[in-house]
Parts: C-alpha cells; sequence; structure tokens
C-alpha cells in the first residue's frame, strides 16, 4: 500500500480526480469502516466515511465548516483497516484538514502557538534555540555537535524537539547515546542548528510550516556529509521518509530501535544486568501501523535478560493511539471542552490491566502522554513509561 | 477609517538576556527581537475594525531585528500597508518614538476625523505605556489606554471604548475620531495565518522604508545602568506535621502584625 509520494506532491482537493488517488477514491464502497476503526469518530460531524461521500458530491465546503478533521489524530487506523486501500491519512484527510485550519474561525489557541513557536524557534514548545543541545553536557559519554566539529560522520542522529526538551525526552536521548558509544558507532547530532522535523505540521496540517522547516533542515543536511540517519521520533522518521523525499532529501531514515538491531549480536553481551519487569508494549502509529515495525521493537525487548513481555488487548495493527498525533498533542484542552475521553486515558487501562510493570514506547510523544494518563488513574506509582532505549541502557548497567 | 497602527520590536525574553559591556544595553549578540504582545493586540483589533467598517490598516514600526517577519505576518493578517522607519535609530526611548511617529505623520498623513491611531498599552521595557501620551500630546489628540474593547458608532462617526482601571474597575467612555488609544487586549485573540500566507506575503508585497534622520529629538530619558534584579531574600519552607505547620504559620502571622 506504498504511496506514489511524487504523484501526491502537488494534488489539491480541486485536482485529487486527476490522480490515481483520485480513481481510489471513486472506488469507496461506503463500508464505513474507516469511521469505525477512528478512535474519534463518534464525535466526528464528518468521519471518514462521510468526507468521502461529501468530495464525490461536491460538497467538501461542508466539512470546512466543522472541526471534524481538528479531530483526525493521524493513526492511519482508518487507512490501514480500508478494503479500497485509499490512502485516507496519508492524502486525504490531509488535504481536509489543512482547509480546516485555514478556515477555521480561531484555531485553538494550544495548536496555534506549537505552530506558531515552530516557526519562530523551531520547536513546538517555544524554547530557545539555543538550548536544544543542552542535553549533551548531562550525557556520560561524548556526543559530537557537526556545528564544533564538521568532519564526515557514519550515522547522523536526528534528535527532534521533545527528546531535546523534556525532561523526560532527555532521558532517551542520553540512554541512546550511550547505547551508539557501547556499539562503537561513530555518530554525531546537529545541535542547536537542528530545527523540528515539521511531522506534525504537515499532519497538523500545515503546509506553509513545514515547507519552511523543510528548507531549513535541508539547509542544514547539505552542510554535512554523513552516511545515514537515525531518529527516536517515529515523527520524524516519517517526515524524512514520506516528506523531505519530495524535497530530494537522498536517504532513507531509519528508527533508533531499528539501527541497534541491526547490532543484536554485539548488543546482547553487553546487556549483562538482569531487569526483572513484566513489559507490555504500546504500538505508536507511525511505527506500527504506518511503518509496519511491529516485531522489531519486541525482538529488541526479547534481548534485554529478565523481561517478560505480555500484550494489551489492542496491540500491533490495532494499537489504540496514545492521541499526540496530527496536532493532538496540543489540543487536549480543546478535546475536553468537546467532552472527548482523552485516548491516553483509553490505552493505559489496558496497560494496567496486562499487570504489567512496564509501559514500553517507542515515540517520544508517548512519555508525557501516558505519564499524565497514569496519574490521572491513579497507577502512576505502579507502572512506569519507559522508551525501550532506555530499558536497553537500563540493562547496559553493571 | 483609516487606522494608522504604531508597532515595537522588544526582546523575546525566550532567550537569556544578558547585559553589554557598557552596563547600559543589553547585549545584542544574545538578542532575538519580536512584535509586542499588546501591539500583536492593537493590530488584531485595527483588522477586526477594518472588518466591521472598512477602511484601511497601516503598520508602522521603528527598524529593529525581526522586523519584516513581524510586518510581514501584519500583512498576511489583512493590513494594507507596512511601513520601516529606517535611521541612526539606537538608543531612544519612548519620548524620541512619539516624536519620530508625530514626524512621520504629519508629513506622510492627513490626521482627519475617519483617522484612528492606536498602539498597544504596553511594551515589557515601557510598562507605563508612555509612547501614546507623548504622541497623543504631539499631535494635539485625546488619548486613552489600557483599553479592552472599541465599536464604532457610524451614526455619530466616534467610538465606545472600555478602559480598564487598577482595583478591577472599568469605564466606558465616549471618544471623539481622531484619536490615539492604546490597546490592552483586542476583541478576539490574535488570528492564526498559516505560514504558507506568510510566506506567499513575503514574495508578492513590499515593506514601504522612509528615512527619519534622528537629529533634533529632545530625547528626555537616559538609562544609567541595567542590570540583574537582585536576591533580597528566600522562601522559608516550613516542615512538620498539618498542626504544626499551622500553629508556626500562625506564629509567623502574629509577629508580622497580619493577624
Amino acid at each position: 500500500m506504498a504511496t506514489d509520494i511524487e504523484g501526491i506532491k502537488s494534488v489539491t482537493l480541486e485536482t485529487i480526480y486527476d490522480t490515481p488517488e483520485g480513481k481510489l477514491i471513486q472506488s469507496c464502497i461506503q463500508c464505513g469502516t474507516c469511521a469505525g476503526a477512528c478512535p474519534h469518530g463518534e464525535y466526528m460531524d464528518y468521519p471518514p466515511r462521510r468526507i468521502i461521500k461529501m468530495l464525490q458530491h461536491g460538497l467538501i465546503e461542508k466539512v470546512f465548516e466543522t472541526d471534524s478533521m481538528l479531530k483526525c489524530v493521524n493513526c492511519y487506523a482508518c487507512m490501514v483497516k480500508c478494503p479500497r486501500e485509499i490512502h485516507l491519512t496519508e492524502v486525504i484527510l490531509q488535504l481536509v484538514k489543512e482547509q480546516t485550519i485555514i478556515r477555521l474561525p480561531a484555531v485553538p489557541p494550544e495548536l496555534q502557538k506549537a505552530l506558531e513557536n515552530n516557526y519562530r524557534y523551531g520547536n513546538p514548545m517555544g524554547e530557545s534555540g539555543r538550548k536544544r543541545a543542552n542535553w549533551v553536557t548531562t550525557s556520560s559519554v561524548p556526543v559530537r555537535i557537526l556545528s564544533q566539529n564538521p568532519e564526515p560522520v557514519d550515522v547522523l542522529w536526528f534528535v527532534e524537539s521533545y527528546p531535546s526538551y523534556h525532561p523526560r525526552g532527555q532521558d532517551t536521548c542520553r540512554a541512546l547515546a550511550k547505547i551508539l558509544n557501547a556499539l562503537e558507532i561513530d555518530f554525531a547530532i546537529l545541535g542547536n542548528e537542528e530545527k523540528s522535523a515539521g511531522e506534525c505540521g504537515m499532519l497538523s496540517y500545515e503546509s506553509g510550516l513545514a515547507e519552511a522547516l523543510v528548507d531549513y533542515n535541508m539547509s542544514v543536511f547539505a552542510k554535512y556529509k554523513f552516511n545515514k540517519m537515525i531518529t527516536t521520533d517515529p515523527h520524524a522518521l516519517d517526515a524524512f521518509n514520506y516528506r523531505y523525499k519530495l524535497y530530494d532529501f537522498g536517504y532513507e531514515a531509519q528508527h533508533a530501535i531499528l539501527f541497534i538491531m541491526q547490532y543484536h549480536d554485539r548488543l546482547k553481551p553487553l546487556l549483562k544486568k538482569t531487569l526483572g519487569y513484566s513489559v507490555t508494549y504500546h504500538d505508536s502509529c507511525c511505527l506500527g501501523r504506518h511503518n509496519k515495525f511491529y516485531d522489531e521493537p519486541r525482538q529488541l525487548l526479547q534481548l534485554i535478560p529478565g523481561i517478560k513481555l505480555v500484550e494489551m488487548v489492542h496491540n500491533r495493527l490495532n494499537s489504540i493511539c496514545c492521541g499526540g498525533g496530527g496536532g493532538g498533542m496540543w489540543l487536549d484542552t480543546y478535546f475536553k471542552s468537546q467532552n472527548m475521553e482523552r485516548l491516553s486515558d483509553i490505552r493505559v487501562k489496558e496497560a494496567i490491566e496486562t499487570g504489567a510493570d512496564i509501559l514500553a514506547v517507542a515515540c517520544p510523544y508517548e512519555i508525557p502522554r501516558f505519564e499524565d494518563a497514569l496519574k490521572v488513574a491513579g497507577y502512576d506509582k505502579k507502572i512506569a513509561v519507559k522508551d525501550i532505549v532506555e530499558l536497553v541502557s537500563e540493562s547496559m548497567e553493571d | 477609517m483609516n487606522f494608522i497602527v504604531f508597532l515595537k520590536m522588544v526582546p523575546d525574553v525566550i532567550e537569556e538576556l544578558k547585559i553589554a559591556g557598557d552596563g547600559k544595553s543589553l547585549d545584542s549578540d544574545w538578542l532575538r527581537m519580536k512584535l509586542n504582545e499588546c501591539d500583536e493586540h492593537a493590530v488584531e483589533e485595527a483588522i477586526i475594525l477594518k472588518e466591521k467598517t472598512g477602511g484601511k490598516v497601516t503598520v508602522i514600526a521603528l527598524d529593529a531585528m525581526e522586523l519584516d517577519d513581524a510586518l510581514f505576518s501584519a500583512l498576511a493578517k489583512g493590513a494594507d500597508k507596512a511601513v520601516k522607519i529606517t535611521g541612526n535609530l539606537q538608543n531612544i526611548h519612548s519620548p524620541a518614538v512619539a516624536e519620530i511617529y508625530a514626524k512621520y505623520l504629519k508629513d506622510n498623513c492627513l490626521i482627519d476625523n475617519k483617522t484612528l491611531i492606536l498602539s498597544g498599552s504596553q511594551a515589557i521595557d515601557d510598562i507605563e505605556g508612555e509612547m501614546i501620551y507623548f504622541l497623543a500630546e504631539l499631535l494635539n489628540l485625546p488619548v486613552y489606554g489600557v483599553v479592552t474593547s472599541v465599536s464604532y458608532n457610524s451614526d455619530k462617526n466616534d467610538l465606545t471604548i472600555m478602559k480598564e482601571f487598577s482595583g478591577g474597575i472599568r469605564g466606558e467612555f465616549e471618544v471623539e475620531i481622531p484619536s490615539v488609544l492604546g490597546i490592552q487586549a483586542a476583541e478576539n485573540p490574535p488570528r492564526y495565518i498559516p505560514i504558507a500566507k506568510i510566506r506567499a506575503i513575503m514574495k508578492t508585497s513590499t515593506i514601504e522604508e522612509i528615512e527619519i534622520p534622528e537629529d533634533g529629538l529632545t530625547e528626555k530619558i537616559a538609562i544609567d545602568k541595567l542590570f540583574e534584579s537582585e536576591v533580597s531574600g528566600r522562601a522559608e519552607m516550613l516542615e512538620g506535621s498539618p498542626e504544626e505547620i499551622s500553629a508556626k504559620l500562625i506564629e509567623i502571622f502574629t509577629v508580622k502584625g497580619i493577624i
């Protein structure tokens, strides 16, 4: 179901029927699987099925008058279930979303601030760009910053905003630095030159913001020589592998977990400490449903001595979104005002039911979202949320 | 109606501010500038009024780092004209800024009964919001600061405004036109403009540049010294059981004469 990315670059809702994508949309049988699969479908005036119907009848303008697409969290649940393989999340919903954002009488303030911050500061939280690499000073191993040492490097690690600034995201950074160092990987980061990859800009959907960030980051990449790019953020991964390629990005970015798994023979002897945790793994939407990396994170967890893996009711293809995608990270207050239950609250209930000690994740949005949700549920002392690389790093301690 | 909005760039406090070697100014190496928040509201209010009554919005500012971004953003929101005043404009403060604006207005704009002048009611480096009062004095116009609502009465060609006072008191005024308003908050929060639109405006619009020489300004303010806030004392944390803490609190309040 790979999308012809070149083909969709200039597609608009007016021209969509001139593309193969348009033929797919015309083939919709209105089965409603998408609306049923959508975690926010019941709250939308126009869930995906109705959006397609409105588009077919030339009534799409009516959809823009509602906030339906603001409620889309880009979780790919509708897209992977569609029997006609229509690229709902990748193409049509994004186009509708962009028009929704442009025509809304008022963009919810938290989302507006995040988008404006991303444009001005290169991160959604509005932190100073000069502090992006501050976490490096707390790393137990050296982390090379390319602007200070621009020699060619094998692996460029794109850190991204939440790992750079969020205190728990920085834990993930320190853990990954330790692992890469132990595996003797030649790696470096962009440091303060890096700005948000812009995936949430694109999927929020704000194509102008996305382009501004793509243009900027591409100009920084052009300054340095590197062979591979890795990231711990599945959203950045998607930005590079699906969008930056439209702008001649010549690499296949790799998620850090898949990168580490390539070295599992070298890694295994380093994992000396038995952890003795019962762990449940949450498949993130981008890494799981969108890129189908279901096995690799579980295989990495099982390399760690003493880890017992238990599954939540919804797992792999059926995993429930944390609610952070598609701008949802900055719409919690808005969703609450619409009396919508937070998806992260729903998801942690499933984690609690497994009886696991650890809720393992592989996406930087999920740590703050699930930690908050566990506090709401009163389980924050009973279950810890950990990025998989944090667990790997913990097992490397003596 | 002709809406003229004066904007000001202020230091962005997201960045750490450092005092320069002269001890009187901020180190420009560390400085990023952004549009003063109240001025953003002034732009928004002007555009809302224009949408209701028709007319033209002109935004005007003294040259500063990152000013172009702020002016293009105002154009993208609906302003019709953007003017950048250049010249040797280092280290000038509200009285001189008002003189420059007054000079610009006298040379370039007709101030008639269809002209409304707006600006933010204060800024982080002008907490008293003096600029509008100096400007109104020079133009001999009525002035109202800390304005939180403006509506136009077409039958009388005047305005009804709400002005905030301290202590939670608000006053409603009928205001003649022309006049000068210092906007505290617009009717709606400043709107979101898709970045694509700002980028398009940057390619298609121009900012008018006008040089106004600094000479002849009667600067009435000079900064002697800039320094970081001094620590006067630290908070004391009370420890113990709730009963012990409340007993200590009562003791402290009694000693201080609060109860």
